[in-house]
């Protein structure tokens, strides 16, 4: 697991739902074939109503017209982030996209388990609102071992939750490679 | 201390020791089902992870059901159907619903309740965050992504994190224009689209009691839009002379103990209940619906795993009976046996299906369809700025398809009421 993300910030709002993240008549692409995955990359955000893309000025694209991939490492959310369906192709496509971190205030359970077990990105939650705090655009500075999140633009220092429980998976990987660890799988499965 | 329901299914799954919220256990997996939007990639996975030659854990114990992009055509969808199709022969299952054949069921979650894999003190996994409405049989249920369902499939286990639980009592009668889908709007809109996070939503009381097994799976299957974990009603003799019609298998009925621990309850007054909708873009954007009455709409939309079950359709009938349609309103029957018994029941000697051929409703075949919008020829999928009454479960922004609609969710009667005046109108206006 990576310790220090760097990378420019995307900020939405609260109840961020998967097909918001990803819509459904999207949903169609494989996820095995890593050709046909790219679409992920292209499509990823892309059911957020323009006034609520990037905040706080909105009508910022995630992914330009005709790339697969972001030019944002890092989304800022609010509450309840991936709420809706179980899809995987939620924090997937925000992987394929180039996101390696989710800050948010809250998740929905199963989105943050997929991000955990499926390896996508850290799934990181602040103790404070952020999304008021932090422009699209900013740059920020991700310190997974001192629990931080800096904003070096507005030079501003904001501390994150400790992971707790998933932080074997993610050190490991995926639910995969921890179950390896813990000897519920063997090592060469 | 006492264990609740879900607490006392889990424990047994984890080898019977006991268990508490907030503990992580490793569960022994009773059932997997997957459909036709996650199979394709857990598939995937499961091959990336276990090898080429792999086998799945238990050949009896997945259950494969296609229901999303079913009439399409779309090949990226119709591609998918084939990956699903070859892994079935491959690993020889014998749980499979293929669409084009007559074993075809539609949606999954009704398909898995009248097939008799919802079986009480059971754990059964979904790769679809509905999966909670399985509950409804006093198991334990719950939706995964498509990394999880690789993991059970190989290995038949998944770790839980214990819920905390939240008990919904409901004391008394529920009024005779008041449906299931009112009572979880109401919950929802009390407690928010987080409120039960990480948390077991429990209903009780000689209300919900009082409930078929299809109202309990309408209200169990909208845990998910309050951000729950599962949602659960303990077995009765309702439950297991469903289960008992549709399966031989045997099944555990467990009860929440006297001294178990909740972290929330609320206890209602059934009698005082009031038909509620949920306003545009939130499942917890709760209104009375005669706090509504008036707003314009320009279609009515009857069908889904929430709203597409007989007694949805015999509820809508009653009001739709000789009378003609005011806008575009769509009838979409959730499974196959669904479809079946509009022909067979009858209100005054009509079918439903006559009555609602007869007020010009428009019908499409068992599926998901325009429930979460799907591929751009998805029938009664939302196109422009349409305004929508819904008996689905989500009206996040472009949930049914066009990010500019706007999506009311209601009960059968509010949708169908609502369909003969173009208008959101109180059911007991016709009733
Ligand atoms: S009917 Fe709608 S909510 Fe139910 S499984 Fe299908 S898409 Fe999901």
């Amino acid at each position: 697991m990576q310790k220090v993300i760097e990378g420019k910030a995307y900020v939405l709002g609260n109840n961020i739902d998967t097909d918001q993240i990803i819509p459904a008549e999207r949903l169609v692409y494989s996820l095995s074939d890593p050709e046909e995955k790219k679409n992920y990359g292209r499509y990823a955000l892309s059911g957020v109503p323009a006034p609520a893309a990037g905040l706080p000025d909105g009508n910022h694209a995630f992914v330009k017209e005709g790339d697969r991939r972001s030019e944002y490492a890092i989304i800022v959310g609010g509450k309840n982030f991936g709420c809706g369906s179980s899809r995987e192709h939620a924090p997937a496509c925000l992987q394929i996209a180039g996101i390696q971190a989710v800050i948010a205030e809250s998740y929905a359970r199963i989105f943050y388990r997929n991000s955990v077990d499926g390896g996508f990105f850290i799934p990181l939650e602040t103790t404070t609102p952020l999304i008021d705090e932090i422009r699209t655009g900013d740059r920020l500075s991700v310190d997974i071992g001192a629990g931080t999140v800096t904003n070096v633009s507005a030079k501003r220092q904001y501390p994150l939750k400790p992971l707790g429980d998933v932080l074997e998976i993610l050190e490991a990987g995926t639910i995969f490679e921890y179950a390896k660890k813990a000897g519920m799988l063997p090592k060469d499965s | 201390m006492g264990m609740t329901l879900t607490e006392k299914i889990l424990s047994a799954h984890a080898g019977g020791k006991s268990v508490r919220p907030g503990d992580n256990v490793w569960v022994d997996v009773d059932v997997l089902m997957t459909h036709d939007v996650c199979g394709p990639g857990t598939i995937g996975i499961f091959k990336r992870q276990f090898g080429k030659n792999a086998r799945v854990w238990d050949r009896e114990k997945v259950v494969i059901i296609p229901d999303h992009y079913i009439f399409t055509s779309d090949p990226h969808a119709r591609r998918n159907l084939e990956i699903l199709r070859d892994f079935v022969k491959e690993q020889g299952l014998p749980y499979f619903y293929d669409a084009g054949t007559r074993n075809y069921k539609g949606v999954c979650h009704l398909a898995l309740a009248q097939e008799g894999h919802n079986r009480p003190g059971e754990v059964l996994f979904g790769t679809d965050s509905h999966t909670c409405t399985s509950g409804a049989f006093g198991m334990f249920s719950t939706g995964i992504g498509n990394t999880d369902a690789a993991f059970i499939l190989g290995t038949g286990k998944l770790w839980v994190k214990v819920p905390e639980t939240m008990y919904f009592e409901f004391n008394g009668t529920f009024p005779p224009y008041i449906m299931a889908k009112d009572i979880i709007l109401q919950v929802i809109g009390d407690i928010g689209v987080d409120g039960a996070t990480y948390r077991t939503m429990e209903w009780g009381g000689d209300a919900i009691a009082k409930f078929s097994m299809e109202e309990r799976m309408t209200l169990c299957n909208m845990a998910i839009e309050g951000g729950g974990k599962n949602a659960v009603i303990e077995a009765d003799d309702t439950t297991l002379n469903y289960v008992r019609r549709r399966t031989q298998k045997p099944y555990t009925v467990h009860r929440s103990d006297k001294d178990a621990n909740y972290c929330f309850k609320k206890v209602y007054n059934a009698g005082a209940m009031e038909p509620v909708v949920a306003k545009p873009h939130s499942p917890d954007n709760k209104a009375l619906v005669k706090e509504c009455q008036g707003v314009r709409l320009d279609r009515s939309y009857i069908g889904s795993c929430t709203g597409g079950k007989i007694t949805d359709f015999k509820a809508a009938a009653q009001l739709l009976k000789g009378k003609t349609v005011k806008i575009d309103t769509f009838i979409v029957p959730a499974t196959k046996e669904v479809e079946d018994d509009l022909h067979k029941e009858k209100i005054g000697g009509q079918s439903l299906m006559d009555i609602f051929k007869n007020a010009g409703a428009h019908l499409g075949p068992p599926s998901c369809a325009a429930c979460l919008g799907g591929p751009q020829d998805t029938f009664g999928r939302t196109q422009a700025e349409e305004v929508v009454i819904s008996t689905t479960n989500r009206n996040f922004p472009g949930r049914m398809g066009s990010k500019k609609s706007q999506v009311y969710l209601a009960s059968p009667y509010t949708a169908a009421a609502s369909a003969l005046t173009g208008r959101i109108t109180d059911p007991r206006e016709f009733l």
